[in-house]
């Protein structure tokens, strides 16, 4: 009843005439970013972020406009997917799978409708899964000390390479690749320069806004530059969609579909390390299973196998906000890029943001209801509006995002040192996705580096410098155990879940990140 | 290789990154473990990682071209060099060259880069400054 009253209490704080505006906005930037292959919901959010700021907008605000980024791209990126075949992020890669046959055979509007109804329900429901299941997540953090944060953290590191992940041994290095980043600077505790070198620049620390736009958003461009890769997504004759209406017998028969789906993906997502990929991978491999066992219709347009993955991605992404808002420990990408939101507003993520800024939790899921019934309009009615997007050339889109994100950096800092290190991040994020190396935890370290080091400090300093007291709660002990486990099981299991996944990419290149 | 050579960097980096936190200088106000402890911790688990790379590489990736590889390094020279002459030359016409030269390379002819490079810049400024009301870098002419 308290979490209902909350509720309402965040619909006053998003029905005003800004807020819905900048929702729909961010749905609306959200479905293109998703639709263009090249641009995923990490790097969308991560250009706009430091624009936001820029811009002067509040905690709630900024957070409405890209929250709803972040369910858009997951509804946009199925309509490249149907009618390409190029999944338009990657958490979209499973609906090629049915949706592109489905659009062959002359379905590809019914394929549209039905997977923009499968995100809808998908994201609906882990909507109200994460209010529900939010506020139970911050009574258990509320027994936390420093010692069991530091142990969450670790936790997070541990587990963010992923079930999927083949090479572990990668995935910590990005992490501790992150987490010496974020080191550089003053020490907050005692004041001393720590990896400086005597350059004033760095006397601040390196803005993870750099890092994060570098390593996400002009990466991509190098990629595109590798590539030569200047054409267009679309062809104009290729993107016929016929009728948008399904019939009403097929929907019917996908209902059960949506009910599994969702759970699964709402579970994927807030599982540490799984995020949106893992849900629509999940769902469609769960319900090939369960209703097509003889492998007759999957993988031919059955729409069952076009709404469940759409259904898993879409919950996982309301999922994925359960840790990021109640924990502060974010577990897929997007999520992390949304925590660095928080962090620039100075807003400490985590148990007390729900008792010291209930306006700031509540409106952003106000919000998130709202987008969503905005997001079925712009994704059903208004398709033929987003595939025409499509048909713009990358040769023109990507210099467009790269100077998009130095007007963004700029914007924030003003300093061309900024924005040197900026390329130098993107660089260097085009050097590690070549060798295979993750992004997304070099970005958690650096966004949690600080904190997970004073909280390891403060524990210190109770204990008076017993490295015991880290195993000392039963609690502590548990998250270790966890930790071991999500670290070592892609060890064994990895491998077998990777190649599934890896057999259904298309050849084209996906934004990182989910 | 690539694996092996990544190692050996990371392992260098990873002792370099050790010894700058050993020479960071102790303050009167210490808690119990410093601000040295961590990033050790961390600079270990770097030196670990790279240690399991040189053992056991991965398959090597696809490396571009030594074409592709100069055009990369060109492009991040060009927005080098825009950040930089940002404030000397000013938004509108820093933007127009570096979109230009990007939209160049990815294939546009260079008459239509340069009307691309424009349309970019120009809209850009009238977008983010003008209606937005964001801070651009002025140059001599003021925009």
């Amino acid at each position: 009843m308290e979490t209902l009253a909350s509720l309402a209490d965040g619909f006053i704080v998003a029905f005003t005439v800004q807020n819905l505006f900048l929702a729909l906005l961010g749905c609306f930037l959200g479905t293109l970013m998703g639709a263009l292959p090249g641009l995923g919901p990490a790097n969308g959010v991560a250009i706009l972020i430091p624009i936001a700021f820029s811009l002067g907008l509040g905690p709630t605000p900024s957070l409405i406009l890209l929250t709803s980024v972040y369910y858009g791209a997951m509804y946009g990126g199925r309509i490249s997917s149907i009618l390409l075949n190029i999944p338009g992020d990657e958490p979209a890669m499973m609906t090629c799978l049915d949706g592109y046959p489905m659009a062959q055979q002359g379905k590809a509007g019914e394929a549209l409708s039905l997977s923009g109804i499968a995100s809808f329900v998908g994201a609906f429901f882990a909507t109200w899964g994460l209010v529900l299941l939010a506020p139970q997540l911050v009574k258990v953090a509320l027994l936390f000390g420093p010692a069991e944060y530091f142990v969450l953290f670790t936790l997070a590191f541990a587990t963010l390479g992923g079930i999927s992940s083949t090479n572990q041994a990668k995935s910590a290095f990005a992490a501790a690749l992150g987490l010496a980043i974020a080191m550089i600077g003053v020490d907050t505790q005692t004041g001393v320069q720590r990896f400086t070198f005597g350059e004033m620049h760095l006397f601040d620390g390196i803005d993870f806004l750099i890092a994060i736009v570098g390593l996400f958003a002009l990466s991509e461009v190098f990629i595109f530059l590798e590539h030569h890769r200047g054409g267009a997504a679309g062809k104009a004759g290729a993107m016929q969609i016929g009728s948008l209406m399904p019939d009403m017998a097929t929907l019917k028969r996908c209902v059960p579909t949506m009910g599994r789906s969702t759970v699964i993906g709402f579970i994927a997502g807030v599982l540490p390390g799984a995020g949106a990929s893992l849900g629509s991978f999940l769902s469609y491999s769960l319900e090939k299973q369960i209703v097509d066992r003889d492998g007759k219709t999957f993988g031919k347009g059955d729409p069952r196998g076009v709404v469940a993955p759409e259904v898993g991605n879409n919950a996982a992404s309301g999922g994925a906000l359960v840790p990021m808002l109640a924990l502060g420990v974010p577990g897929s990408g997007t999520t992390a890029v949304l925590l660095a939101v928080l962090l620039s507003l100075n807003i400490t993520p985590g148990p007390l943001l729900f008792t010291n800024n209930p306006d700031v939790v509540w409106g952003l899921i106000a919000a998130l209801f709202i987008g969503n019934f905005m997001l079925l309009a712009l994704n059903i009615p208004m398709v033929g509006l987003f595939t025409r997007v499509l048909l713009v050339p990358t040769r023109i889109l990507m210099p467009v995002v790269a100077m998009i994100s130095f007007v963004g950096i700029y914007g924030i800092s003003g300093s061309t040192f900024d924005l040197t290190l900026m390329v130098g991040f993107g660089l260097l994020g085009w050097v590690l996705r070549k060798l295979d190396v993750p992004l997304v935890p070099v970005i958690l370290g650096i966004l949690l580096g600080n904190q997970m080091e004073v909280n390891l400090r403060r524990a210190m300093t109770i204990s008076d410098g017993d490295w015991t007291a880290l195993f000392a709660s039963p609690l502590a002990i548990g998250l270790w155990i966890v930790a071991i486990t999500g670290f070592v099981l892609p060890i064994i299991l990895g491998r077998r879940i990777k190649s599934g996944i890896e057999a259904q990419r298309p050849h084209e290149a996906v934004s990182d990140g989910d | 290789m690539s694996d092996r050579i990544f190692g050996g960097i990371g392992l260098v980096v990873a002792a370099f990154y050790i010894w700058a936190a050993t020479i960071i200088p102790e303050s009167f106000m210490a808690d119990a473990i410093g601000p040295k402890t961590f990033p050790i911790i961390i600079g270990v688990i770097l030196a670990i990682c790279s240690v399991v790379f040189l053992m056991r590489p991965d398959p090597e990736p696809e490396w571009p071209t030594t074409g592709s590889l100069a055009e990369i390094a060109l492009a991040a020279l060009v927005m080098m060099l825009y950040g930089m002459l940002l404030p000397e030359l000013g938004f509108v016409f820093a933007t127009i060259l570096a979109t230009a030269y990007l939209t160049w390379r990815l294939g546009t002819r260079p008459v239509a880069s340069l009307i691309t490079g424009i349309a970019t810049s120009v809209g850009i400024y009238v977008v983010f400054h003008l209606i937005l009301g964001l801070s651009l870098a002025k140059g001599p002419f003021g925009f």
